[in-house]
């Protein structure tokens, strides 16, 4: 029995986080998330949910409070955007080497100066050496989905996930969404039992300052230092891949639906030009691919979900085949190129896959893109790959470069 | 008489061999603030001298359970402690957030004030070394005027003191007292009572420091007693918007015998470069402080 209702990306993900059966929650408004804080405040004033909400005085304190109440075991949850996620940006750090099991859902939104509220990826983007697994969502059943897949990637692997999703493209636009079944969602993500719990019953100080060195304790057994702990991170990030890929398969299995584990294709069979994106923007680029096709062009589209850890193994076999790959991005490592752009070159490095990288920056701010502009943009690509043009520098995409 | 001079919990909380300094006002009050909060407490701590007092990783020789921090969010993290106990159903623990002035004045007054306003049930503790004590002594907010600090290396600082207290009042808090490591049985008292009350608790502790403050080690108790003794430090607790004198200061306001600022100021050598003109200014200010709380206390 499913029951399809149709709802924005922000009421999609906070039905996540209620069917999640969070314990605290902490929240500051700002758009585009806000809509997402005051719905599950109606949920808990309305008796929906049962959890403490602490309505914060501002991001750093949101992510604090998230932090403190996973430290004595509860499963929480907090959502922000843009400069609400970089005035988080200490918490982030501290999240991921406290290895809590945090979920958060970034709501994608470019980031001042100038203002904007409107969407791009630079929020996300600049926050991937965090140790934060970063998931994004291309449409509003994602989200709902990835939250209750998050809370079983983050308690297994003990590192915070960010469930990314396009400002207003997501947050604020209306699709059915099939919402699961309460029951099934809290077997597949049980209640959180954490290993280690702060509590007088078993006294000890956590995240204490260390020494460069590894030291004994007092037994004379030899204790990480510094950098063990955050190899320890490192590793388990690295492993994280093959349980993302798991739970997307057994949520596959109870839920019907499957958002693929690390990445997703569209058409890439036989396909010769490849465009990748995250987000919506991959989502936009299966109807350019499907305009391209119908020019007797071979596109297709593998949209990336899991940015961090970077799947370079799982993207290399992804892009198999592959004469040109077209990258569109929603953010820029200012400086130099798309972020994205240089994960995927790096992962290309000494493989067999040599295809020329063409990357688009676009939509920065809000800017519209439509699908036959993409096309636009892959067509063109593609004929200069033809030509010979591999290098080629970053592209930005409808906007006046004078 | 003190309401709990015989009734001092004889467990200690803190193994001796800590990493604090040689003569530490800090770890006499942290000592029997423990005490007086025992076992069912868990403390959360930004960076800070307290920090170093906790010890290095593998080892600590504090006995309660205590979280780390970043420097901003001490007040946030009792949040977070206190919201995640209670839906852990665990509602029996005390949560102590304890950080240092320049935690407290300066970068956490953001999360210490949201806190407060949710009405938190939580004791926070200010301990107020007067300066960025673990960093290598550096002017903070809560600096006195005339003070030399690593930051105020020659002019000494221009400013009095922030006046914290009136800032935390004004958030209406359940509970609010000063207390000093040299009257450690009126410290506890009010760790008890503090234990006690539902709501947010704020205890300031003036805490001298050897190092910060330039004196030799061993006169940390006198040094705690002068600035009572001089009013630069009053004792006292404002409950329900009473205020009371407690302790030493009770005294001091029945028989007026209040000593000059200069006895404190010149037992230091961070006042060494201090004027006449800033010790006029200084004596002034806190004369008109301790006449207001005169003045309050007879309310």
């Amino acid at each position: 029995m499913s029951n399809v209702q149709i709802m924005t990306g922000n009421q999609a993900a906070a039905i996540g986080a209620k069917l999640s059966s969070v314990q605290v929650i902490a929240a500051y408004p700002i758009t585009p998330q806000s809509q997402l804080a005051e719905i599950l405040s109606q949920y808990i004033e309305g008796g929906e949910l049962k959890a403490e909400y602490v309505r914060v005085e501002g991001e750093h304190s949101a992510l604090t409070v998230c932090i403190s109440a996973s430290t004595v075991g509860a499963r929480v949850f907090t959502a922000t955007s843009a400069n609400g996620l970089l005035y988080m940006h200490e918490q982030l750090h501290w999240a991921a080497g406290s290895r809590l099991p945090i979920v958060m859902c970034c709501v994608n939104r470019g980031v001042g100066a100038p203002w904007t509220i409107f969407n791009d990826q630079q929020d996300s983007i600049s926050q991937r050496d965090t140790g934060w697994i970063q998931i994004y969502c291309r449409n509003n059943q994602e989200i709902l989905d990835t939250i209750i897949q998050a809370y079983r990637i983050a308690e297994e692997v003990y590192a915070p996930v960010m469930v990314c999703y396009d400002g207003f493209v997501l947050s604020h636009t209306m699709m059915p969404v099939d919402i699961p079944d309460s029951e099934k969602v809290r077997e597949f993500i049980p209640p959180y039992q954490a290993h280690t719990i702060l509590s007088p019953e078993d006294p000890r100080t956590l995240n204490a300052v260390l020494f460069p060195w590894r030291r004994a304790n007092s037994e004379g057994v030899l204790c990480d230092g510094y950098m063990e702990m955050r190899y320890k991170l490192q590793a388990a990030l690295e492993r994280s891949p093959a349980v993302i890929q798991e739970t997307s398969r057994h949520f596959a299995e109870v839920f019907g639906r499957d958002h693929g584990g690390l990445s997703w294709g569209y058409r890439t069979e036989d396909a010769e030009l490849f465009m990748t994106g995250m987000g919506s923007i991959a989502s936009e680029a299966m109807q350019a691919a499907d305009m391209l096709r119908d020019e007797g062009i071979k596109a297709g589209v593998v949209g990336i979900r899991v940015f961090r850890p970077f799947p370079a193994k799982a993207l290399k076999e992804a892009f198999r085949g592959a004469k040109g790959i077209v990258i569109f991005e929603k953010g820029i490592s200012y400086g130099y190129e798309g972020a994205l752009c240089s994960d995927l070159k790096a992962a290309f490095y000494g493989s067999e896959n040599q295809a020329p990288v063409h990357n688009y920056i676009a939509g920065l701010g809000g800017r519209d893109v439509k699908a036959r502009e993409l096309a636009d943009a892959a067509r063109a690509s593609w004929l200069e790959m033809q030509t010979g043009i591999i290098e080629k520098p970053t592209t930005w995409l409808n906007c006046y470069t004078g | 008489m003190p309401e709990n001079l015989f009734k001092i919990n004889a467990k200690e909380y803190i193994l001796p061999g800590t990493r604090a300094c040689q003569g530490c006002g800090l770890s006499l009050a942290y000592r029997y603030a423990l005490k007086a909060l025992r076992e069912n407490t868990i403390v959360t701590l930004p960076a800070c001298c307290l920090c170093v007092l906790h010890g290095i990783y593998p080892s600590t020789p504090v006995m309660i359970p205590a979280l780390n921090n970043s420097f901003a969010s001490t007040a946030a993290s009792a949040s977070g402690l206190v919201a995640g106990l209670q839906a852990m159903n665990r509602t029996d623990i005390t949560v102590m957030a304890i950080a240092g002035d320049g935690g407290t004045f300066d970068m956490g007054i953001q999360a210490l004030s949201g806190a407060a306003e949710r009405g938190t049930d939580f004791i926070y503790v200010c301990y107020d070394n007067e300066g960025y004590m673990n960093t290598g002594t550096q002017r903070s907010s809560a600096t006195p005027m005339g003070a030399l600090t690593t930051t105020t290396p020659i002019a000494t600082k221009q400013q009095h003191k922030k006046d914290f207290l009136k800032i935390m009042e004004a958030h209406d808090i359940a509970y609010l007292a000063t207390a000093s490591p040299s009257y450690p049985i009126d410290l506890y008292d009010k760790f008890v009572k503090a234990k006690k009350i539902k709501g947010t608790r704020y205890i300031h502790l003036y805490i001298p420091c050897p190092p910060g403050w330039a004196y030799p080690p061993k006169d940390t108790v006198k040094m705690g007693r002068l600035a009572v003794e001089t009013g630069i430090a009053p004792l006292f607790e404002i409950e329900n918007g009473r205020f009371r004198f407690t302790g030493r200061s009770k005294s001091m306001a029945e028989r007026g015998n209040r000593l000059p600022v200069i006895n404190y100021l010149e037992k230091q050598g961070r006042f060494k470069k201090m004027n006449i003109e800033q010790l006029h200014q200084v004596q002034h200010w806190v004369d008109g402080k301790w006449q207001e709380y005169q003045r309050r206390s007879q309310e």
